[in-house]
C-alpha cells in the first residue's frame, strides 16, 4: 500500500505499514539518516523532526498520522530562518561533541525559536528537557539558543 | 561550512614511520552509499612521508587519524599537532579514519589501535610532532634544492616554503613531488612551544559542520545496496542460551525475511528495523537460563563485602602503616559504587557483509584491530580478508572497547548473502552491556596533629584489565582499579594500598568513562572530607596542608577556592563540596554547590573547575570535556545504578536508567590554567570530579556522610541526622 508524504518540500511515495514509525521510514526506507534512533519510546529526543513546524518524536509517530502534513528533518531545517540561526549558533558556540543527539537538539531548538523568538531559561528548559545529551553539552546548548535568539556573535 | 573540513574513511596507506619509506596499496573498500564523496585516495603523485600525512599537488593535506572520534575532539587536536609541526595550511587539512593496523596506528602506550584511558594526545604528542616536523623538513629541502640555496635560509608557514633573501615562495602542493624524493632527516627538531601557532588556539572542530545538518555518518547510518535490517534478543540471563524458538508467526509477517538462531541470541532480519522489531516480538523463545537465573544484586554485594575482608595484593606500601594506624585518632569507612551501563546515544550496531572469501564491516569502534581479529574468527576467515570501515562514534565511553556486537553481527550475516545492519534496541543495549563494576573501597586512616599520619586503602572489585589486556594483570593487581589510589596527591608518610580481585557473579564488567579512578577518586575525596571534619578543619585548608609536595595540585585548588566563592555564606541546606584529583596526568580541582530540599531532592546550583592539563592543545575542547565529563559523572551520582534480579538486568531504557537533562544542569565554569608541561589526558577526568564534589556538598549542607552511590534521597530528608 503506497503512502505519500511531503518531506522537506518533496513528495515521497513508498510502501510501509501504517503503524510503522516515521523514524524508520526516514532512515530505513528513504535513506535519510540524519534523524537518529536513540530509545524508541520518546524518552530521549534523538529522533525529533518537525510536523507542521512543531517538534515531535518520530520514533513513536505512526507514518499514517503524518499523511497530508508537512514533515521537516535535520537535512532541511537549515532552510528555515530559525533552523539556520540555530545551526550557525551551534557551530559558533562549539556545542557539539559526539553529535549523535544533536540532530534532535537542533530540531527542538529550532521549533522553540520559531514559536518563542526570545526564550528565557525556563522556556529553554521546557522545550529542551526532552532531549538527552550523553556527552553533556547542555551548558552550551543553552548558550547557543540565546545566541541564536539574539543574533549576537560569540 | 568549509568544504575541505569533512571526514571520510577512504584510503589506505601503510609504511614505516621510522624510516619514512612508504608502501601504498588498496583494499577494495566500499563506501556506504550515503557517505560524503571524496576523490579516490591514493599516494600516487603525492608527498607521503609517513603513515599520517599526504599532500597532493593542489596542496590538499590529508591526515590519517590513528585514534577514533567519539566526541572528545581528538580528530581536531591530533590534526592540530600534526599541522603545527608540518606548518600546514589549516584550511586545507582533511582528516580520514585510519584502517585497522596496530603496527602503523597502534597507540604508543598500548601497542594497540585503541582509543581510551584519555591517552590519545598524551601518547601521540611527540611521535606526531616528529612526523609533522620530518615532513616539513623534507618540503623545505625540496624547495631549497630547487632554488639552489641552503635549507637553513628557508622558512615554512601556512603550507608554503619561503626564501626571504630572494623573496621566492613555493606552496606545499607545488613541492609535493620533489619532496617525495627527499631523504627524511634522521632526528628532526620539534618547535619550541613559544612558536606554536595552532596548538593552544581554540580551533574550530573539524567534525562539527556535518553534525548540524544530518550529513555526518555514524556506524549506524551506513547504507549499502541490497542491505537488510536486523535486531536481536539476547538471553536475558547472563550466560544463558537459546532453548526453543517458535518462529511460525514471525516469519509470516510482511517485511520479515529470516529468523537467525545463535547460541545465546535470536535475530530477526527484515526489510527495515520496524519489520525486524515486529518479527522479534512475534517470536516465542524459550531460554535455557542456566546457573545464573537466581542471582540478585544482593547476592553480588554480599560476595563483594565478604571478599573485601580478605587481605589484598599490595600495590604500594611506604613507611610503617601498622605503627601509624596504631597512633592518633582512627578513622574507618567503606565506600560502595554500583554497576553502571554506558548508554551511548548511538545504540549498539554493526553492519556486516559476509561473502565466501571476505567479510566487510561498517561500524564505529574504539578497538579497530580487535574487531578485525575477532570478526575473522567468527567468519572463519584469515584476518586479511576482514575489512573494517570505521565511522564517527555516537559516544563510546568504553562500551565500544568491546568487539562483541561485531562478532554477533558477523554470525548473523553469515546466514545470508546480503549485507545486514544489526541494530540493538535501547533495551538490549542497556541489558547486555559490559558494566562498570561494583566496587567496595575501604579506607582506614589515623589523624595526628590535624594531619593524616597513616592511610591504608583497600580496593575490592572486578579486574577489568585481567580480561581485557591479560599481560597487564600482574601479581594479582589490577593497575586500573587502583590507579588513583596509588597516585593519591597528598603527602601521606605512611601509605598502603591493597587490591582484592572480586569478580561479580555472572555480570560482565568493562571499562566505563573515567575508568579505575571512578572508585578511587570518590573514596579518597569522601574520606578526606570526613577526616577534615574529624580534625575540625575546613576541607580545602585540610587538603592544602597535605599538598606541600604537589605544586600543580595546590595551585588549582587555590584557584578553585577563589573562583567558586569558597567560604562565602550560604543559605541553610546549601553546601559546597570540593574534589581534587591528579588523574591522567591532569590536575583538576572542582567545587560543586548544591541545595538539598526538605524531602532530600537535590538541586545543583553552580560548578567551578580549574584544570591544569599541561599544554592544552585545544583549550576549548578541554573546557568542553570537563563540562561534559562533570554531567556524565553527576548523572551517575544522582541516578546511575544497574540492578540484577533473577539473573537479569532490571533497567531497560531512559525512563528507569535516567540521565541528567538540561533543566537539571547548573552554570558550569571551567578555567584552563596556562602551562608549559606535556599535555595530560582530559576525556575521563571530569567524570570523576562530579560525584565526590557533590557528595561533599551534601555533607556540608546536611551533615550526612553518604558512602554509597547513587545518592539515596531518603537519607537526606530534613531532620535526618548524620
Amino acid at each position: 500500500m503506497a503512502t505519500t508524504l511531503t518531506i522537506n518540500g518533496q513528495t515521497k511515495s513508498f510502501d510501509a505499514p501504517p503503524d510503522m514509525p516515521l523514524l524508520w521510514v526516514l532512515r530505513d526506507i528513504l535513506g535519510m539518516t540524519g534523524t537518529k534512533f536513540g530509545c524508541g519510546i520518546a524518552q530521549c529526543g534523538a529522533c525529533t523532526v518537525h510536523v507542521d513546524g512543531k517538534a515531535v518524536r518520530s520514533c513513536v509517530l505512526p507514518v499514517s498520522a503524518v499523511e497530508n502534513r508537512t514533515v521537516t528533518t535535520i537535512e532541511h531545517v537549515g532552510s528555515t530562518p530559525a533552523g539556520a540561526k540555530v545551526q550557525k549558533a551551534w557551530l559558533e558556540a562549539e556545542v557539539i561533541q559526539c553529535g549523535y543527539c544533536q540532530s534532535g537538539q537542533i530540531m527542538a531548538a529550532a521549533a522553540l525559536l520559531a514559536a518563542t523568538p526570545n526564550p528565557d531559561d525556563s522556556d529553554i528548559d521546557a522545550a529542551m528537557a526532552g532531549n538527552i545529551c550523553r556527552c553533556g553539552t547542555y551548558v552550551r546548548i543553552r548558550e547557543a539558543i540565546k545566541q541564536a535568539a539574539n543574533g549576537r556573535q560569540s | 561550512m568549509n568544504a575541505h573540513h569533512s571526514v571520510s574513511r577512504r584510503a589506505l596507506l601503510t609504511g614505516g614511520l621510522a624510516t619514512g619509506f612508504v608502501l601504498a596499496f588498496h583494499l577494495p573498500l566500499r563506501a556506504a552509499v550515503n557517505e560524503p564523496v571524496q576523490p579516490r585516495d591514493t599516494t600516487e603523485g603525492k608527498f607521503a612521508p609517513n603513515t599520517f600525512i599526504r599532500i597532493d599537488e593542489t596542496g590538499r593535506t590529508v591526515l590519517m587519524m590513528p585514534q577514533v572520534e567519539m566526541g572528545q575532539g581528538t580528530y581536531t587536536s591530533i590534526s592540530a599537532v600534526l599541522a603545527e609541526e608540518l606548518d600546514a595550511d589549516w584550511s586545507k587539512v582533511e582528516v580520514q579514519h585510519a584502517p585497522p593496523n596496530d603496527k602503523l596506528y597502534g597507540n604508543p602506550t598500548f601497542g594497540l589501535q585503541v582509543t581510551g584511558n584519555s591517552n590519545s594526545i598524551r601518547a601521540w604528542w611527540l611521535p606526531l610532532r616528529k612526523a609533522g616536523a620530518t615532513a616539513r623538513a623534507m618540503l623545505v629541502q625540496a624547495a631549497a634544492s630547487q632554488w639552489g640555496v641552503d635549507a637553513a635560509s628557508c622558512t615554512a608557514s601556512k603550507g608554503e616554503v619561503a626564501h626571504a633573501a630572494s623573496g621566492r615562495k613555493l606552496g606545499y602542493g607545488e613541492l609535493a613531488l620533489a619532496a617525495q624524493g627527499q631523504m627524511p632527516p634522521k632526528d628532526v627538531a620539534v618547535k619550541d612551544p613559544k612558536d606554536f601557532v595552532l596548538i593552544g588556539q581554540p580551533l574550530k572542530r573539524l567534525d562539527t559542520p556535518d553534525k548540524v545538518n544530518g550529513k555526518a555518518v555514524y556506524g549506524i547510518d551506513a547504507i549499502l545496496p541490497g542491505m537488510k535490517f536486523a535486531t536481536i534478543a539476547a538471553c536475558p540471563v547472563f550466560g544463558g542460551k537459546v532453548g526453543k524458538v517458535d518462529d511460525s508467526a514471525a516469519i509470516k509477517l510482511a517485511g520479515v525475511r529470516k529468523v537467525v538462531v545463535l547460541d545465546d541470541m535470536v535475530a530477526v532480519i527484515g526489510d527495515h528495523m520496524w519489520a525486524a522489531k515486529k518479527g522479534l516480538e512475534a517470536l516465542k523463545i524459550e531460554w535455557n537460563e542456566g546457573a545464573n537465573a537466581g542471582i540478585t544484586t544482593k547476592d553480588i554485594w554480599e560476595d563483594l563485602r565478604k571478599a573485601s575482608q580478605k587481605d589484598g595484593a599490595v600495590a604500594k606500601s611506604d613507611g610503617d602503616i601498622a605503627k601509624a594506624l596504631a597512633s592518633g585518632d582512627r578513622f574507618e569507612a567503606a565506600y560502595e559504587l554500583p554497576f553502571l551501563a554506558h548508554a551511548s546515544m548511538e545504540p549498539i550496531n554493526a553492519t556486516v557483509h559476509v561473502k565466501p572469501d571476505s567479510c566487510e564491516i561498517w561500524t564505529g569502534t574504539q578497538i579497530m584491530t580487535r574487531v578485525q581479529s575477532e570478526a575473522a574468527k567468527a567468519a572463519g576467515l584469515p584476518i586479511d580478508k576482514v575489512i573494517v570501515n570505521n565511522h564517527l562514534l555516537g559516544g563510546g565511553f568504553g562500551r565500544k572497547l568491546e568487539p562483541d556486537m561485531v562478532v554477533a553481527a558477523v554470525k548473523i550475516a553469515k546466514q545470508v548473502d546480503y549485507p545486514v545492519k544489526v541494530v540493538w534496541t535501547r533495551e538490549e543495549d542497556i541489558q547486555h552491556d559490559v558494566y562498570r563494576p561494583v566496587y567496595r573501597d575501604q579506607i582506614t586512616a589515623s589523624l595526628v596533629d590535624g594531619k593524616v599520619a597513616g592511610w591504608k586503602y583497600k580496593v575490592a572489585g572486578s579486574a577489568v584489565l585481567a580480561r581485557w589486556l591479560p599481560p597487564a594483570f600482574q601479581k594479582g593487581i589490577d593497575i586500573d582499579a587502583v590507579d588513583a589510589a596509588v597516585d593519591a596527591p597528598y603527602d601521606f608518610a605512611n601509605f598502603h594500598v591493597e587490591y582484592v580481585r572480586a569478580e561479580p557473579l555472572s555480570v560482565p564488567t568493562g571499562f566505563w568513562r573515567g575508568v579505575g579512578p571512578n572508585n578511587n577518586v570518590f573514596a579518597v575525596e569522601c574520606a578526606m572530607d570526613e577526616l577534615a571534619r574529624k580534625a575540625g578543619k575546613d576541607p580545602i585548608e585540610f587538603r592544602k596542608s597535605m599538598l606541600t609536595k604537589n605544586p600543580r595540585m595546590l595551585a588549582v585548588l587555590n584557584q578553585v577556592a577563589e573562583k567558586s566563592g569558597w567560604g562565602e555564606p550560604l543559605p541553610p541546606r546549601v553546601g559546597r563540596g570540593v574534589c581534587v584529583q591528579p588523574s591522567f596526568a591532569s590536575f583538576i580541582a572542582t567545587v560543586v554547590e548544591a541545595e538539598i530540599d526538605d524531602v532530600g531532592e537535590i538541586a545543583l546550583r553552580r560548578i567551578t573547575s580549574v584544570v591544569d592539563t599541561g599544554i592544552a592543545v585545544n583549550p576549548d575542547t578541554v573546557k568542553a570535556q570537563i563540562e561534559g565529563g562533570l554531567i556524565f559523572g553527576l548523572t551517575a551520582a544522582l541516578y546511575g545504578e544497574i540492578t540484577i534480579d533473577k539473573g537479569r538486568v532490571q533497567q531497560s531504557n531512559f525512563h528507569d536508567y535516567r540521565m541528567m537533562r538540561i533543566n537539571e544542569t547548573p552554570k558550569i565554569e571551567v578555567i584552563v590554567v596556562k602551562s608549559g608541561e606535556a599535555p595530560g589526558g582530559i576525556g575521563e577526568a571530569g567524570v570523576n570530579a562530579g560525584p565526590p564534589a557533590l557528595r561533599n556538598a551534601i555533607y556540608a549542607a546536611t551533615g550526612v556522610a553518604l558512602r554509597r552511590l547513587p545518592i539515596d534521597r531518603k537519607l537526606l530528608a530534613a531532620g535526618k541526622k548524620a
